[in-house]
């Protein structure tokens, strides 16, 4: 049965709060702004100004008006259209920046500009990493959990107006940090530069999101919760638990961006590796197996292959990932033993993280054929497959005698890209795909045509990235550790930096490839949220009244 | 609701009963492969465990049946590494210098070391090839600023330029232009001067202006002929090479900057071998006097 859409006379809970919030940081942040003597910090803090003032004034507006309404019987959708449209939007920025350091690379010369310092590799190269990472990927998790946790618990999301502040407040958190990144504010420290103030800001948003979600799952209408919710759950209690450890760090002034790490020394290479590993565990493996274990059942039309292999590979991804940071310090200054530890832990995380690829691969089985005439369904498995695959490449680099060669070549970015484009990239691609005509309400995306075009230029440009990845790491590690007969090293570092040239052009030419499916894919959903809205092909069942 | 538990028609497998949003979930056993797999990788940790260095305690670690250990393995590595270069490291000590450079069997040794040295120490500066570049002196041009004998090279090596170090070679060009020494107008005419030096057209009123100008102020270093003096690293400004760029506007901003660059000083880095080897490298490979 559909009950017509009861539209409560209340603004969302906590909408007052927020304002107040809103105004009172903006006042203090302005006050920030005119105290400090710090440039960086001032235009940071100004940003932070700036968004609350318009926070502040979005919301007074709607309570003034009466459109900022309530819906409580209703999915709380408009978020997750808000997060498809970041998610897109930072994919191109994030993919962007990496084509211009792939650049960078390969034509040192043409593309340096000595006169704008921000544009340099070093300054590039984070704003790369975090945009695809934390802005695409991260909005890619917000947006799908919203989803996911709503329609598997016939809940709406908890927490009144918290969703909104949730997806702004990241995309906050975002800008600070890519802004901060540009002007040379950094902590140093790989996937966590952000400095101290945009931690903390993070850290509100995070506790903010966990409590979004823990309200949904407390408040369900479902007796179990379903597995994808636990991936959910586990990526963003580990984040947080990952986050506040590994920024632990001292401001030099309340006024001044710049902050001093608590740990120092080998300590603190350990801790940032156990945080570095681990958010590639639990925000890139946790997070986006938690979409697969959603939206490759619910696209293919098929039950999820073993429950009994969820649990348990499940359980022991989270036990085991947590301890294969150390294989990042291989023949360093950690001590052998815990690179014994880390190389060890690592191996032992190949099935568990396999269990993940069999459970989404064999959910196919009864509907293989798909795979011929849905591109989104192919776009998936293709997923799963590099998923697959790099989750054993892990494992095998992690071994000490491989990692000596493996180590700090293009071999780690290959094998980083095959998880982030293959992986990440296309389960999120995919599962947009499908949320896309949900959410607006369509019957299917605007073109399958351009999905097809999309997938193909896509994926030859990710075997090209990670083929010539391969090539280029295995030869310099082999070029690094090669010695005359005297006894000295035959190539000098620049000698096998100028090697890899034609490696670095065909990368660049691979990112291209990948950054041009992406706009495709932008332009169809454009054209998708543009057309005439059909009927919905499956009610947005209300949460109130499903539950029959 | 209660878990009912259906069978799968394509699979023939049994659901486990629970749905969520239409998603039902197989209950599948775990592959038998897969366990099987995941044990064997269980087996070989625990394996690896005892042979190798692994937990931790309250007193040390695990030692390891097979007591490994990267640091004693790197010490025998080092010392394996000094016994391969041992012969030729042990002549380059005792040799001179001048012995290095004309013993084909010394030289050919000095040549292998001072290249493996160069590119990872100095070719960040001087460039690959040691054709240098803006600020980074040429190496193979022949010309030099602090002498290009092979005990030149060999000291400027060791002890640096402009580091502050005692020992490090040591000059300062005055920044005529931005400490006002001189009026914007003697730069201009100045620059004339030393356009003129090189033995390229020039205003003749202007070099007329500054003859006097040079001699008070540039010649106690450059020299009155403007050749030079190695003694005091002042180039050589007749002979067509130029560390800041050739054209009038890269000389006029030398004469207001006085610019000097910072080469470090390698004592201490690299051992009096490698230095030596690393002279006579840059010696052979520039023509050096």
């Amino acid at each position: 049965m559909s009950a017509p859409s009861k539209i409560s006379a209340s603004p969302p809970a906590g909408s007052g709060v927020l304002l107040v919030i809103s105004a009172v940081g903006a006042f203090l942040a302005i006050l920030g702004a005119g105290l400090t003597q710090d440039p960086i910090f001032r235009l940071q803090i100004g940003t932070i100004a700036l968004a609350g003032v318009i926070a502040a004034f979005v919301l007074n507006g709607g309570l003034a008006g009466g459109t900022l309404r309530d819906h409580p019987d209703q999915y709380s959708d408009n978020v997750i259209k808000a997060g498809v449209i970041a998610t897109m939007f930072w994919a191109a920025a994030g993919l962007l920046v990496g084509v211009i350091i792939a650049a960078q690379l390969s034509w040192p010369r043409i593309f340096y500009f000595p006169e704008f310092g921000f544009l340099n590799f070093g300054r590039l190269r984070p704003l790369h990493t975090s945009a695809v990472i934390f802005a695409f990927g991260g909005n890619a998790l917000i947006a799908t959990s919203f989803w996911v946790v709503q329609r598997t618990c016939k809940a709406r999301l908890a927490g009144g107006i918290t969703p909104w502040f949730v997806f702004w407040g990241y995309q906050l958190f975002i800008v600070l940090a890519a802004t901060g990144y540009l002007m040379g504010a950094t902590q140093g420290k790989e996937y966590a530069e952000p400095e101290w103030y945009t931690d903390l800001w993070l850290t509100i948003v995070w506790v903010a999101y966990l409590l979004v979600f823990l309200g949904t799952i407390w408040k369900r209408k479902e007796p179990h919760i379903y597995v994808a919710n636990w991936f959910y759950l586990a990526f963003i209690v580990t984040i947080a638990l990952l986050h506040l450890v590994n920024n632990a760090a001292i401001p030099v002034g309340l006024l001044n961006h710049k902050s001093y790490d608590v740990f120092s020394g080998v300590q603190d290479a350990l801790v940032q590796w156990w945080y570095g590993h681990n958010a590639v565990g639990f925000f890139l493996t946790a997070g986006f197996l938690a979409m697969m274990y959603y939206f490759v059942p619910k696209r293919v039309e098929r039950p999820v292959y073993s429950y009994r292999l969820s649990i348990v590979h499940f359980w022991a991804l989270i036990f085991i990932y947590i301890w294969a940071g150390p294989h990042h310090l291989h023949y360093t200054a950690l001590p052998q033993w815990a690179q014994t530890l880390g190389m060890t832990f690592s191996i032992m995380l190949w099935m568990p993280s396999w269990g993940g690829m069999i459970n989404g691969l064999m959910t196919l089985s009864g509907a293989w054929d798909k795979l011929r005439t849905d591109p989104v369904v192919r776009m998936m498995v293709v997923s799963i497959a590099f998923y697959g695959m790099s989750t054993f490449e892990g494992p095998v680099m992690s071994i000490r005698a491989v990692n000596a060669l493996s180590h700090y070549t293009d071999w780690t970015i290959g094998h980083v890209h095959s998880g982030a484009l293959g992986w990440v990239g296309f389960i999120s691609f995919g599962a947009i795909y499908c949320l896309v005509p949900w959410l607006w309400k369509k019957k299917e995306m605007y073109s399958t045509k351009l999905i097809e075009w999309h997938f193909w230029i896509a994926t030859t440009g990710i075997l090209l990235y990670i083929a010539a990845m391969w090539v280029s790491g295995i030869m310099e590690g082999l070029m690094w550790r090669e010695y005359t007969p005297q006894g000295f090293l035959a190539y000098s570092f620049i000698e096998t930096v100028s090697a890899k040239h034609i490696e670095n052009v065909i990368r660049t030419v691979g990112g291209l490839m990948y950054l041009a499916g992406a706009l495709i894919m932008i332009v169809n959903v454009w054209k998708t949220i543009a057309s005439p809205s059909a009927e919905p092909a499956e009610a947005s069942a209300a949460p109130a009244t499903a539950i029959a | 609701m209660a878990l009912e538990r259906e069978t799968d028609d394509h699979t023939g497998v049994e659901t486990t009963g629970h749905e969520w949003d239409g998603i039902k979930e197989l209950d599948n056993p775990l592959p038998r492969w897969w366990l099987w797999v995941w044990y064997g990788t269980i087996a070989f940790s625990i394996a690896y465990w005892v042979a190798m260095p692994a937990w931790p305690g309250l007193h040390g670690y695990t030692k390891g049946l097979l007591h490994k250990s990267d640091r004693a393995e790197v010490a025998q590595q080092l010392a394996a590494l000094d016994v391969q270069r041992g012969a030729g490291a042990a002549m380059l000590r005792t040799a001179s210098l001048e012995q290095i450079e004309k013993d084909p069997k010394l030289q050919a040794y000095a040549q292998q070391v001072g290249q493996s040295v160069f590119g990872d120490n100095c070719a960040t500066c001087h460039g690959i090839g040691g054709t240098g570049g803006k600020g980074y002196p040429n190496l193979r041009d022949d010309v030099w600023l602090w002498g290009g004998k092979l005990e030149d090279i060999q000291y400027t090596i060791t002890h640096g330029v402009r580091t502050g170090a005692d020992g490090a070679r040591m000059s300062q060009m005055p920044a005529f232009g931005r400490d006002e020494l001189l009026k914007p107008e003697q730069i201009d005419d100045l620059t004339e001067y030393v356009v003129k030096l090189s033995g390229r057209p020039a205003d003749a009123g202007a070099v007329a202006r500054a003859a006097p100008i040079f001699a008070t102020q540039c010649s106690a270093c450059h020299g009155p002929e403007g050749k030079g003096n190695q003694q005091v690293g002042a180039p050589n400004l007749t002979d067509g090479e130029w560390l800041y760029g050739a054209d009038r506007a890269a000389i006029r901003g030398q004469i207001f900057a006085g610019n000097g660059g910072v080469m470090p000083t390698w004592q201490g880095r690299l051992s009096p071998e490698t230095i030596k080897a690393l002279a006579v490298y840059v010696h052979s490979n520039a023509g050096g006097q």
